[in-house]
């Protein structure tokens, strides 16, 4: 190991350094600080655009997509159908489908609920004959208009803005629902309404925690 | 003798060396003395993770040589790998359950530096990374999970995306970002490849080579013992004294012991993967498919039993401050605690600190795994109806015993040991409930049961009480209300002693 080069002793770094400090060399070394930092503000602005990109292209997320038409959905019942997401790629397959339910209350009125549990987005089931969602995850359940009925859920499920042109349903979808993203362009529920859409006909809407329903009874 | 003369590989060795002069800090790392106590089975778990480290590494890649990152795709090729690539299931198998092991002994890892007190002075630095491996860990675990883009999968990016919503202000943003667009498709598994397989591995590779290099630096921990008080103005001392003046070289007098476990863990690992095969894929990744229960992976089924049980209004203050405040307090431990007692023999609530959160994750665990929060779908059409419980009823109540089935009763409620059990079973709620309280029960609901007040006609319900009335069994009565029996007398019997309005009645005279 003997054709290594000797390091410089501590004091001639420390001499080197010293000289150094001062002087045109280290000048243009800063200089050529600066013009990296430069150059990677350069570099960095496109690649936070891109990785922000989801974010700064929301605007156009949503669109008017037909659920069917309205004489599929006979008075008084809750269908499952799917859509096709309007921004999809072809490499998306089967998860750019998307399903929701179509509820028909009264002829000419229409609710569409979104898929997800407003507790933590599992698909909920519909079940016609006790007219309740039920939630696969952790149980949470919905009377037919979408209002909170049972289980962890803080609130009714989320619908989309519905509009009937030519004979078609059209909703105002594209994005998946949560507390902060619109399942439409309606208000966001959780800012400015309360929980839970209004109750149809309802003897009690939900049992409140507090009230005497749940020390009256000895279920659950 | 003349260089010449040296057998060839000697040769070759030294050309190389003398270009990459890397033997010494070799030498230097692999001779460095520790303090004979730290030749433990105890220690073996940190070189152990760092061998899983290596061998996710190198699985991983293996699975990259035919895994398709497109949403399209992604559940083809893995079913591909499974049945037509030779090996191709044990490669997953072994890159799973690799992973399940490396998440196991990481913890392990932590819990043992945490009781043997090596996060004090001066190793706050290393205890920090370990805090953000940890987390990374973790996240490769989510990650992996999410590059399976099965059902559970999908839809256990659908509470991610729920989790995240919940942010004040940007929640809605975070989501897009996390999902790469408005909804789980296509362009979130490009994301969560690029996390799985370039940044978060890249980032914990790094941070593992710092903090190797820091025990390397700091050197190994001493075995704790009690009364030895970590002081930093004395502590580098002690610590030199011990490993210098009565210490071993950490090759061979330690390292034996971590190629021991190193192999027997990574053994392990085989075995598992052989024996019990890779993890799914389970079902197609389509939305549609609604027919589906999701459940997270096995480190992950805490977080959804704690999701189960928070009260609503605590949901969401709990999920977004809770993680803050527990990686808060990791990170700050090194600097409350930097200085003192070492031995867990003195450390009374560190010890319970561990037992505390180690029972509480295998409970929470376990009740993920077994608890019923699910109504069981298919109950109502499916489940078998026990002949004793139609023997000898009126046509009345077993039109309600239709009404019971056909209403999805059973979904929640258990009858004959078959049912949903989110509600209580109802063999005997006849003992329980009297015929008012069980109209006030179905058609009010309450005690988080819906109320079936507007799915039920008037008939419908009377059928279904009278059904309920009689689900009692033969040596106790069904629960009756005792003022009924006083109106149908029309009033108080003469001699009663019932009490009206705090006021004894005096019997007529």
């Amino acid at each position: 190991m003997d054709e290594k080069l000797p390091p410089p002793s501590p004091q001639e770094q420390e001499q080197r350094l010293h000289e150094e400090r001062v002087s045109r060399r280290t000048f243009l070394m800063n200089v050529g600080i600066a013009l990296n930092a430069l150059v990677g503000a350069v570099v960095a602005a496109p690649i936070v655009a891109y990785v922000l990109g989801p974010v700064l292209r929301r605007r156009e997320y949503l669109a008017w997509v037909s659920v069917g038409n309205v004489s599929d959905f006979p008075p008084g019942e809750t269908k499952l159908v799917n859509f096709r997401n309007p921004f999809s790629n072809s490499w998306d397959g089967q998860t750019a489908s998307v399903p929701a339910y179509v509820r028909c209350a009264e002829a000419g009125k229409f609710t569409v609920f979104a898929i997800n549990c407003a507790h933590l987005g599992c698909p909920v089931r519909w079940f016609s004959e006790s007219q309740l969602f039920m939630c696969p995850c952790h149980g949470g359940v919905y009377y037919a208009d979408g209002s909170r009925a049972s289980g962890p859920p803080e609130r009714g499920l989320f619908t989309y803005d519905v509009k009937v042109e030519n004979g078609s349903i059209l909703i105002d979808a594209g994005q998946i629902p949560t507390f902060r993203n619109r399942a439409s362009a309606g208000p966001c529920p959780s800012a400015t309404a309360p929980a839970s859409p209004a109750l149809v006909a309802r003897i009690d809407p939900c049992p409140s925690p507090d009230g005497p329903d749940r020390s009256a009874s000895t279920i659950g | 003798m003349s260089q010449s003369r040296w057998p060839r590989s000697k040769r070759v060795y030294d050309w190389l060396e003398r270009r990459i002069q890397i033997e010494g800090p070799i030498k230097e790392a692999v001779l460095h003395p520790v303090p004979k106590s730290t030749a433990s089975w105890w220690y073996v778990f940190g070189s152990a993770s760092l061998t899983l480290l290596v061998f996710q590494v190198v699985t991983g890649i293996m699975l990259g040589l035919m895994y398709s990152p497109s949403a399209a795709h992604a559940w083809d090729s893995l079913q591909f790998l499974n049945h037509n690539v030779p090996a191709g299931w044990l490669l997953r198998a072994m890159h799973g359950w690799g992973s399940n092991f490396m998440v196991a002994v990481v913890l392990i890892h932590m819990a043992q530096v945490f009781l043997f007190g090596a996060y004090k002075f001066p190793r706050e630095l290393t205890w920090i990374l370990g805090v953000f491996m940890l987390l990374m860990t973790l996240g490769m675990a989510f990650t992996g999970q999410v590059l399976r883009w099965d059902q559970d999968s999908y839809w256990g990016l659908a509470i991610g995306v729920e989790i995240m919503g919940r942010v004040p202000l940007i929640g809605g943003q975070l989501v897009h970002v996390m999902l790469g667009g408005p909804i789980i498709n296509g362009n979130t598994l490009s994301r969560f490849f690029a996390l799985h397989v370039f940044i978060i591995p890249g980032l914990l590779l790094a941070f593992t080579g710092l903090h190797v290099w820091m025990v390397l630096k700091l050197g190994i921990n001493e075995w704790p013992m009690p009364g030895r008080i970590v002081r930093r103005e004395t502590y580098i001392h002690e610590y030199n004294e011990l490993s210098h003046k009565h210490g071993i070289p950490f090759v061979p007098g330690a390292v034996w012991k971590d190629l021991f476990f190193s192999a027997a863990i990574v053994l392990a690992v085989m075995v598992c993967a052989a024996w019990f095969g890779p993890f799914g894929p389970k079902g197609v990744p389509d939305p549609t498919i609604i027919a589906t229960v999701p459940k997270p992976d096995f480190w992950f089924l805490w977080i959804y039993s704690i999701l189960s049980f928070l009260p609503p209004d605590m949901e969401t203050p709990f999920i977004l401050i809770a993680p803050v405040v527990a990686i808060l307090g990791l990170v700050a431990l090194p600097f409350i605690a930097g200085v003192g007692e070492k031995s867990w023999h003195r450390r009374p609530v560190a010890v319970f600190s561990v037992m505390f959160l180690a029972i509480c994750w295998g409970e929470l665990t376990h009740l993920g795994t077994y608890t019923p929060w699910s109504p069981q779908m298919t109950a109502w059409s499916g489940a078998v109806v026990p002949v004793g419980l139609l023997k000898n009823r009126t046509p009345l109540e077993r039109q309600g015993a239709v009404v019971f089935q056909a209403k999805q009763c059973r979904n929640c409620h258990a009858v004959g040991g078959l049912g949903g059990e989110r509600g209580p079973a109802l063999d005997d709620v006849a003992t329980r409930l009297t015929e008012d309280q069980l109209y006030r029960q179905v058609l009010l609901g309450g005690g988080n049961m819906p109320a079936y007040g507007s799915a039920l006609s008037p008939a419908e319900t009377t059928a279904l009480v009278r059904y309920l009335e009689t689900l009692h069994p033969n040596y106790q009565p069904a629960a009756a209300d005792a003022s009924r029996a006083v109106a149908a007398h029309g009033g108080a019997p003469p001699n009663t002693t019932v009490q009206r309005g705090g006021t004894q009645i005096a019997p007529p005279k």
